[in-house]
């Protein structure tokens, strides 16, 4: 099994980390590399995109699951797919769509491993009815660093099931998953643009009519100020029925042309001026209340349609920060949180406002009921580290947390008071990896693996 | 083709052959030492394409095996149409100037069992007038260097093989097609230092399933080896010699 040193980084390439790196192709591969005298410790890493350090491993192993993406059933009478957890949800959608199957949560790229998305439990825009992906996850077969392969469900080993959900792989490698797949007779949404002034109109329309549409998000302008502070599209809607799609195939996979980046922009590309004259003129592109018709493909990823866009934020790379609030303090929580970001002169390119639903059982899971804003932000200069250490207190004054896939900032002493059943996952941990085999960057940094 | 039958299934530019192959409704026998690994694929197929790939057992260097083997592929699928032939065995070279018995299997892998399964196979072929033979050789079979002269000598034993078969088979309406590829991303390259133009396997894999179609002679894949390759053979041995390639 070679290896090969390499720089590594998440998708919104900071932090940037030297770690050895292998990409194994069989069990027997995974089980010889967390033996091996040579490299201490292990993470596995899928298609890189969570934003900051969760993937990494400083120094260590980072074990490249992508060669374990072989499908291993299908029950078209239930829906069940059990695949390995290398697959990814584009290809999930290739093989299933045309089918008449689509993913029962997806976050907004296809290009996530099934592992992956059980490990940072990821979310989507029908998190207030569907909850996260996990939610959907019937079990899964886990690697753990002893060699042994246990498998975890709600009643099989349910404690090591409810770690390793949002446990951002830290409690061994997931080799395979049971999840079931929601039946479409079209490939298409009807979606309900509205615009709303503010973001206090924007929550009225969120909890007026939120249980109408089984998806919903609202792109959100923060530069906007004064009365016009978080003013939003929301883009809410419901799978359309094949009668209401024209043309004779419902089900297309539709891809769409591919733009690519093909290098870093330099860093004045996105100024305060360009981000301010694009969330603009995206807020007056959307008209004030309409009904359309929209692909998976554009409804669900629209940034996968330009590959590498990671580039457009230069050099230094992004932060993607994103934080949920619940019901009662989400009002001044947000507020406070966008007068911050448009006062600083900090620009979010793009900011996504969504309402979030009822919390799971994982232990480190971070959707929780209420509202969930998420913005990214270049790195200019260095002042970003002070200023996102502010929005930690913020939000930990609200009774919010922060996204542990999109973070690269986050203290050890926040960590532990957003995320209260850490000590539940290191009691588990400790079990099944004393040794702490399956460590990581971010791991250690949060404190949650001691070095 | 309906039937055909890939060698070494398991090899990262084979699975990727199998899934395309699958993708067009083509039967496929997927054989290797795995039989854990060839299941592994022949399920993937199964769920993506709806085809029932089968899986057996091959072990190219136990010569002995070789006809009973190609019976059992006849019998499963009657008449096949074609081979495919994508293992491979780089070796340690540093070990195989120390130890002949290595030397002797990373020959016996890339060269020896390859005649044995291959004529089989063609005598087969030849006398029923029909079929394709396609099997992957490198190009470090065209210029012995001192990085991997061992694995070097027995692809180019394998491509000269191949070119013998070509001439045998061509008034009988079989087709042989020798592929050399450059460097491409697999398990065999995988943290190699010194690469260099690094293909995708979905890249050679699309490209060998073209010239099998177009019945071509040598592929080379990425088409621009041909021409490094070319001029690597112009280059004078004296000079050669001393280079460090």
């Amino acid at each position: 099994m070679s290896t090969i040193k390499q720089k590594m980084s998440g998708w919104g390439r900071f932090p940037v980390h030297e770690t050895i790196v292998s990409r194994p192709e069989t069990t027997a591969d995974i089980r010889r590399l967390l033996n091996s005298e040579a490299v201490s410790n292990w993470i596995a890493y899928g298609l890189g995109r969570s934003y900051g350090d969760t993937p990494l491993n400083e120094n260590g192993g980072t074990l490249i699951t992508t060669r374990f993406n072989r499908f291993m059933s299908f029950d078209e009478s239930t829906g069940i797919l059990e695949c390995e957890a290398g697959v990814s949800f584009k290809e999930i959608l290739d093989v299933f769509v045309p089918r008449g199957y689509f993913l029962p949560v997806t976050p907004g790229t296809k290009y996530v491993t099934v592992g992956g998305a059980i490990a940072n439990d990821v979310h989507g825009k029908n998190h207030h009815v569907d909850g996260t992906f996990s939610e959907h996850v019937l079990d899964f077969t886990l690697l753990l660093a002893s060699g042994e392969v246990v498998r975890c469900s709600r009643t099989e080993n349910a404690p090591l099931f409810w770690a390793t959900v949002g446990g951002i792989g830290l409690t061994g490698i997931i080799l395979t998953a049971r999840f079931k797949m929601v039946p479409i007779s079209s490939s298409y949404y009807n979606v309900h643009y509205q615009r709303a002034r503010n973001f206090e109109e924007a929550l009225e329309l969120f909890s007026e009519s939120d249980d109408q549409y089984r998806y919903s998000v609202a792109w959100i302008d923060c530069m906007a100020k004064g009365n016009a502070l978080g003013r939003c599209v929301l883009m809410r809607g419901n799978n359309a029925s094949a009668d209401q799609v024209k043309g004779p195939n419902p089900l297309p996979i539709l891809h769409r042309t591919k733009l690519a980046i093909p290098f870093d922009f330099p860093s004045f590309v996105l100024n305060k001026l360009s981000i301010n004259a694009f969330n603009a003129l995206y807020y007056r592109m959307h008209p004030k209340d309409a009904h359309k018709l929209v692909g998976y493909e554009s409804f669900y990823y629209p940034l996968d349609a330009i590959h590498q866009w990671n580039r457009m934020y230069g050099k230094r790379g992004f932060v993607q920060y994103q934080a949920v609030f619940p019901p009662e303090t989400c009002r001044e929580g947000l507020k406070e949180m966008l007068e911050r970001l448009s006062s600083s002169n900090r620009s979010s390119f793009l900011a996504v406002l969504k309402s979030s639903g009822e919390e799971n059982e994982g232990l480190l899971s971070f959707p929780k009921k209420g509202y969930t804003l998420a913005l990214d932000i270049p790195i200019t200069d260095d002042s970003l580290f002070p200023f996102l250490r502010s929005m930690d207190e913020l939000v930990l004054r609200h009774g919010g947390r922060v996204y542990l896939a999109k973070d690269s900032t986050l203290s050890p002493e926040h960590f532990r008071e957003m995320y209260p059943r850490y000590k539940e996952f290191q009691v588990i941990k400790n079990q099944v990896d004393p040794n702490h085999i399956l460590s990581s960057s971010m791991a250690r940094r949060l404190k949650i693996v001691e070095d | 083709m309906k039937n055909v039958l890939i060698l070494g299934a398991t090899s990262g530019i084979a699975q990727v052959i199998a899934k395309m192959l699958a993708a067009r409704g083509v039967n496929l026998i997927l054989a290797g030492r795995s039989m854990d690994e060839l299941n592994r694929l022949a399920g993937d197929l199964k769920v993506r394409f709806n085809c029932p790939a089968t899986a057996m057992l091959f072990d190219a260097v136990n010569l002995d095996t070789h006809e009973s083997f190609y019976e059992a592929c006849k019998a499963s699928v009657g008449q096949l149409d074609g081979v495919i032939l994508c293992y491979g065995y780089m070796g340690d070279l540093r070990k195989a100037q120390q130890d002949a018995q290595h030397a002797k299997e990373v020959i016996d892998v890339n060269f020896t069992s390859c005649i044995s399964i291959l004529h089989i196979i063609a005598n087969d072929f030849e006398r029923r007038g029909s079929g394709f033979i396609c099997a992957i050789s490198s190009v470090a079979g065209d210029r012995g260097r001192q990085s991997n002269y061992v694995y070097g000598s027995a692809k180019g034993a394998l491509s000269l093989f191949l070119q013998g078969l070509r001439n045998r088979l061509a008034k009988s309406g079989v087709s042989v097609l020798t592929v050399k590829p450059g460097f491409v991303d697999t398990r065999m390259t995988f943290g190699q230092p010194g690469l260099f133009l690094v293909a995708k396997p979905e890249k050679v894999a699309s490209d060998i399933i073209r010239a099998i179609e177009k019945k071509k002679n040598v592929l080379y894949t990425p088409f621009f080896w041909r021409w490094i390759m070319l001029i690597i053979k112009m280059i004078p041995e004296s000079v050669f010699k001393k280079l460090s390639l």
